[in-house]
């Protein structure tokens, strides 16, 4: 019983510490972050939009999408993202992997059919068909593909358009950003930056 | 540079950037912990705050504090869940159900951060800075205070099993050492492109006309300390694999360092604290090489890509994204379940069969390599306890560490410690692979049903918050039960290791003798090594078999 009565007292104290803390390092601080965020670095802390001429906007009705979350696109005069498995696939309210295990048959069979899907669409063989273009990203909304993968769509995004191959690659090499300082991570081209620039090309 | 370069280039960026800091922090660390005098600002918030910040406290009454100040955080968070429709900033937004409530206010004070539901949908605003975020700073700083009392317990000697004030530890660790430390982290991550405002969703218009919801929210304050407090719980859904959370290779880098560096500065700051660095070095070596152990071996297995699907595909990037890759997916996910975070950057169900094995026993070693912020550093000193036993029984002799004498009474509070986490992972398995409601909750059978149902048990009961993320566990039974393994996982090993800090505080200090194991060599860094291994491994290998290695076998 007088340690029910200790723990209590102990709660009590600590329920004001709690209510402090909350003061402190659930209102004062996120507050004061997003201030000197805003103030400092407005695009980035806003979502890094661009508009449909590639500029930088903070105002969501004006931009065509955020230049770091990948966007469902089926037109084949464009590149096309990786398979997302968020929701029904590019869902940024229920963002998610597969996560299917690497033996599932699910995903071989996902993997299967994507890899020929991406053959017939791009006219080659299912051997060239890189990783990324037949695997689900972690989030779903994966910005980026692989410089393979991307290489791979140059010759129809080229001909749907009516440019020259060499023109497209251009673009593709321009927008390819290699690994971080050299050793981080991967070499990736941002799709949604590209598709801009293709665009801007055609007109 | 080839892919194989690159990742070790990566990895040695790592331990040159936690090699300039933790010495550093480590001793700034110990200064917080041991030095007599309050700010002034500290001394006004105890008298406005009534808690008496001279006592030094037995361990009984630390442990009070502990688990009232727990309690508190617990029905807080409760009620914060269950009445998040009424409050600003969250307005649309269900409430809770209440045994999804219980489970996060559980999972967040535990600093578990296992999340059964996805942050974009059912947590607004408000309950993730002022409730989650608060609960990210202050129960890493319950684990760094019984860390630290633990420590002054071995310096001490006489002391009545008095171990410090638990008010003063958790002041100070959250104002000197993690507010101005994740304001700091948040700032570099907002300039890196990490999204930081306190926007509602909005509608954008995609480039081919279709509709997205852009969802924003104060990310980046929330990032930052969910990685230095060893945290982990994501603003949304996918935690750090979502651009805003972790948007290139180097906010990557930035999150797996601000995972790493308390755990292992906590190791420096002990051997400050009972005034022999030799014996923090000792300890901070066997967390090294462990970790060590599994970042090579998880990156070997993901750039393998073993498996029917990897060799597919051709490559294991299923669950990966494309601007992490395999080598920095492989030491996000050894950094995260080495310690006790649970962040993940890539979907843990898709690593390799080996990679995920990896992760589960990460978690399984106690998550000692280098564990929670605190957690961590009583975790392996417990092993080193049991370690200077085991020598001791081989030669005959009293075992002793830094001269505090280990006998019945000190060896059973350790073997309890030892014992309640495979327990609570085994018998929490035992009862979801039993039960119909805990099958009904997962996504596969199989070897790969059994590891995720084993996994979620371990992550639990470790209090990591990483998963086998197909689990459906957003249920009563398994958030009742997943809950129940977070709060004794938790609380059980915390008050042992102030029970035992209590008895050390008492203790004389035996002079080393020529019979003394020294702890601080090589020798004992691989016999603490064994042990953990040895120990924890065994305990766990048949449940292993049956998981992850047949899968790989398969």
């Amino acid at each position: 019983m007088s340690d029910l009565l200790a723990l209590l007292r102990h709660s009590l104290a600590g329920l004001r510490v709690l209510i402090a803390a909350t003061l402190l390092c659930g209102i004062a601080y996120p507050l004061v972050v997003t201030g000197v965020a805003q103030a400092a670095f407005g695009w980035r802390a806003d979502g890094s939009l661009v508009t449909e001429s590639g500029a930088h906007t903070d105002d969501p009705a004006e931009a065509v999408g955020s230049a770091l979350i990948g966007q469902r696109n089926d037109d084949e005069r464009l590149f096309h993202p990786r398979p997302s498995v968020a929701g029904d696939g590019w869902d940024t309210l229920s963002t998610s992997g597969s996560n299917l295990g690497p033996e599932d048959p699910d995903l071989v069979k996902a993997i299967k059919e994507r890899r020929r899907d991406v053959a017939v669409r791009e006219g080659v063989s299912v051997d060239q068909v890189p990783a990324d273009a037949v695997t689900a990203s972690a989030s779903g909304i994966d910005p980026d593909i692989s410089p393979a993968y991307a290489a791979l769509q140059v010759s129809r995004v080229a001909r749907v358009n009516g440019l020259s191959e060499d023109a497209v690659a251009a673009l593709v090499a321009e927008h390819t950003d290699d690994r971080t300082f050299g050793f981080l991570g991967e070499p990736r081209v941002n799709v949604l930056e590209l598709n801009i620039a293709v665009r801007g090309e055609v007109e | 540079m080839n892919a194989t370069l690159a990742a070790v280039l990566q990895i040695a960026t790592l331990v040159a950037a936690l090699t300039l800091s933790v010495p550093l922090l480590g001793r700034y660390l110990a200064h917080v912990y041991t030095s007599p005098r309050h700010l002034r600002a500290e001394t006004v918030a105890y008298r406005a705050l009534k808690v008496d910040a001279d006592a030094d406290q037995h361990w009984r009454s630390y442990a009070m504090s502990v688990l009232g100040f727990s309690l508190a955080g617990i029905l807080f968070l409760f009620a914060f869940g269950r009445l998040q429709s009424l409050l600003p900033l969250d307005g649309g937004l269900d409430p809770l159900p209440s045994d999804g409530a219980w489970n996060t206010a559980v999972s967040f004070v535990t600093n578990t951060n296992w999340q059964w539901y996805a942050g974009e949908a059912a947590a607004g605003h408000l309950i993730q800075m002022a409730g989650l975020a608060v609960q990210n700073f202050v129960s890493a700083a319950v684990g760094l205070s019984v860390a630290a009392a633990f420590a002054r317990g071995l310096a001490r000697t006489r002391n009545q099993g008095r171990i410090g004030n638990f008010w003063v530890d958790l002041v100070r660790t959250t104002h000197r050492v993690l507010l101005p430390m994740a304001f700091v982290v948040a700032i570099v991550l907002v300039a890196a492109g990490v999204v930081q405002n306190l926007h509602p969703v909005h509608e954008m218009t995609t480039l081919t006309g279709g509709a997205q919801p852009l969802t924003g929210g104060p990310v980046a304050s929330q990032e930052a300390i969910k990685e230095l407090g060893t945290n982990g719980g994501g603003f949304y859904n996918v935690n750090s694999a979502h651009p805003f959370e972790n948007p290139n290779p180097f906010t990557n880098l930035l999150e797996i360092w601000a995972i790493l560096v308390i755990p292992f500065s906590m190791a420096w700051a002990f051997g400050r604290i009972v005034g022999d660095r030799r014996q923090g070095g000792a300890v901070l070596a066997t967390m090294a090489a462990l970790l060590a152990v599994g970042v090579t071996l998880l990156t070997w297995a993901e750039m393998a890509g073993p498996g029917t699907a990897p060799q597919l595909a051709g490559a294991a990037m299923e669950g990966k994204e494309t601007r992490f890759g395999e080598a920095a997916t492989a030491l996000f996910a050894a950094a995260t379940t080495g310690t006790s975070t649970g962040a993940v950057n890539g979907m843990h169900e898709s690593l390799t069969a080996p990679g995920g094995g990896v992760a589960l026993f990460g978690m399984m070693l106690g998550e000692i390599a280098p564990g929670g912020v605190g957690s961590g550093l009583y975790g392996m000193l417990m092993l080193a306890v049991v370690t200077v036993f085991l020598c001791g029984l081989m030669v005959g002799r009293t075992p002793e560490y830094l001269g505090k004498k280990i006998s019945r009474d000190e060896i059973v509070l350790v073997a309890v410690y030892i014992l309640a986490t495979p327990i609570l992972v085994l018998v929490g398995a035992a009862i979801a692979l039993t039960a119909p409601a805990g099958l009904a909750g997962l996504s596969t059978d199989g070897p790969h049903g059994l590891s995720e149902a084993l996994y979620a048990v371990t992550s639990a009961s470790n209090n990591n918050g990483s998963a086998f993320a197909g689990i459906g566990s957003g249920t009563p039974f398994w958030n009742t039960l997943l809950g129940l393994l977070m709060l004794l996982g938790r609380f059980v090993p915390m008050v042992l290791v102030l029970a035992l800090a209590g008895r050390f505080a008492t203790a004389n200090r035996l002079p080393a003798s020529a019979g003394t194991l020294p702890t601080h060599r090589p020798l004992f860094i691989g016999l603490l090594t064994g042990v953990a291994l040895v120990v924890v491994g065994l305990t766990f290998v048949p449940a292993l078999m049956l998981g992850p290695i047949v899968e790989s076998l398969s």
